[in-house]
C-alpha cells in the first residue's frame, strides 16, 4: 500500500493533476460551506481553501513546488483577470465623470493612507522589511496586489494572505465604522469599502445596498488601476523601497 | 466558444502589457497596463463586442478562485509568520480601520464641497 502511495506521488511530481484537482475540489466544497452559512465573511472560501489545501499537502507530504505545478495553470489567469477589470471601469465611466475629481482624490489619498499606516504600524511593531513591503498593497484586489508586490520586492504569497484577511476585516467591521462616524450616504460608504477592502468588501456592500455595491466596485477598479502608478514612487519617497 | 475567444483577447492584452512594460522598463505590472489599454480600447469603440464583457464578467466572478494557488504559498513562510504574526495582525486590523474611516470622512467632505459649489 505504502509502495503504491509512493509510486503515485512520484508519478504526480511533474504533473499538474494534483494541484489543479485539489484546488478545484477544495474550493468547490469551501464555496458550498460559505453559501450554507449565509456568506459569513470569516468563512470566505479563499481563506478556508488555503487552510484546507495546506493541511492536505502537509498530510500527504507534498511540497509547494509540486502543488504549484498544477496551481500555476490557475494562477496564470490572474493576469487576464486584471485586464478584465477594465470592463466595470468602462461601464461606470459615466458615474465616475459625474462625481469626477472628488472620487479620484478620495481613492488616491485612501490608497496612500492605508498603505502608509500599514507599513509604519508594522515597522513600529518590529516586522521585517519583507513583511512591511508585502503589507503595502494589501487593500487592492489580489491580482494587482500580487503584481505590484513583485515589483517592489515583497512576497506574493504573504501579500495574497494579507489581501484576503484585509478584505474580510473590512467586510466585517466596515458597517460598524460607518455607523460610528455617522455616515449615511451609500455612495460614500461604497467608495470607502472598495478602496479599503476590494472584492470581499464589495461583495458585502452589494448585500447591504445596490448603490453601495456599485460605488464599491467602481472604487475597487479605480484603486487597482491607480496603485500600480502611485505606490512604488510613494514608498520610494518614504525611503522604504 | 465565444467565451474562449473573449478570454484569449484578455490573455493577449495581458501578454502585450507585459511585453511593453519589459521593453519600456517601467515598474508597472503588465496586467495593469493591459487593463489601461483595454479601457482605452473600450472607450474608442462605440459598441464594444459582447464577448469581452461576458468573458470579463466570467473571470471577475471567479476571481477569488484564481488566487488560491498563490495563497497556499503561505506554507513556505510559516517561520516568518510565527515570528511576526502579531505585528502583521495589528497592522492589518488598524490600517484597514484607518483606511475605511479616512476615505469615508474625506469623501463626505468632498461631496458636500461639490454640492455647495453646484448651488452657487
Amino acid at each position: 500500500m505504502n509502495d503504491l502511495y509512493k509510486l503515485a506521488l512520484s508519478f504526480w511530481q511533474g504533473q499538474p493533476y494534483l494541484g489543479v484537482g485539489l484546488t478545484f475540489l477544495v474550493f468547490w466544497l469551501a464555496n458550498k460551506l460559505y453559501q450554507k452559512c449565509q456568506f459569513h465573511p470569516l468563512l470566505h472560501p479563499v481563506l478556508t481553501s488555503i487552510i484546507v489545501i495546506i493541511a492536505v499537502l502537509l498530510f500527504i507530504q507534498v511540497d509547494y513546488a509540486t502543488y504549484f505545478n498544477g496551481g500555476q495553470l490557475i494562477h496564470f489567469f490572474l493576469g487576464p483577470a486584471t485586464v478584465a477589470l477594465a470592463w466595470p471601469l468602462y461601464q461606470h465611466f459615466e458615474a465616475i465623470k459625474k462625481i469626477g475629481w472628488s472620487v479620484l482624490s478620495a481613492v488616491l489619498l485612501g490608497i496612500l493612507t492605508g498603505a502608509t499606516a500599514a507599513v509604519y504600524l508594522a515597522q513600529w511593531l518590529g516586522a521585517s522589511t519583507l513583511t512591511q513591503l508585502s503589507l503595502a498593497p494589501k487593500s487592492v484586489t489580489t491580482p494587482v496586489a500580487i503584481a505590484v508586490v513583485e515589483k517592489i520586492g515583497g512576497n506574493s504569497a504573504l501579500t495574497a494572505g494579507f489581501v484576503i484577511i484585509t478584505g474580510i476585516l473590512g467586510a466585517m467591521f466596515g458597517p460598524a465604522i460607518f455607523k460610528l462616524l455617522s455616515i449615511e450616504d451609500d455612495r460614500v460608504k461604497g467608495i470607502a469599502m472598495g478602496v479599503s477592502a476590494h472584492g470581499v468588501g464589495t461583495a458585502k456592500a452589494w448585500q447591504l445596498n445596490h448603490t453601495m455595491g456599485a460605488f464599491s466596485g467602481l472604487a475597487m477598479a479605480m484603486a487597482a488601476l491607480m496603485i500600480a502608478f502611485v505606490l512604488p514612487p510613494w514608498l520610494q519617497l518614504l525611503g522604504i523601497f | 466558444m465565444k467565451m474562449v475567444a473573449g478570454i484569449i483577447i484578455l490573455v493577449l492584452y495581458h501578454q502585450m502589457g507585459e511585453l511593453m512594460m519589459n521593453w519600456l522598463e517601467w515598474p508597472i505590472p503588465g496586467g495593469v497596463f493591459g487593463m489601461l489599454m483595454m479601457f482605452i480600447t473600450l472607450l474608442i469603440m462605440k459598441k464594444p463586442p459582447q464577448v469581452i464583457g461576458q468573458s470579463s464578467e466570467f473571470l471577475l466572478r471567479h476571481l477569488a478562485f484564481l488566487f488560491v494557488p498563490a495563497g497556499v504559498g503561505i506554507m513556505l513562510l510559516f517561520d516568518l509568520i510565527k515570528q511576526e504574526w502579531l505585528a502583521m495582525l495589528v497592522s492589518m486590523v488598524l490600517s484597514t480601520f484607518i483606511s475605511l474611516g479616512f476615505v469615508a470622512w474625506l469623501m463626505q467632505k468632498l461631496i458636500k464641497l461639490q454640492t455647495l459649489k453646484n448651488h452657487e
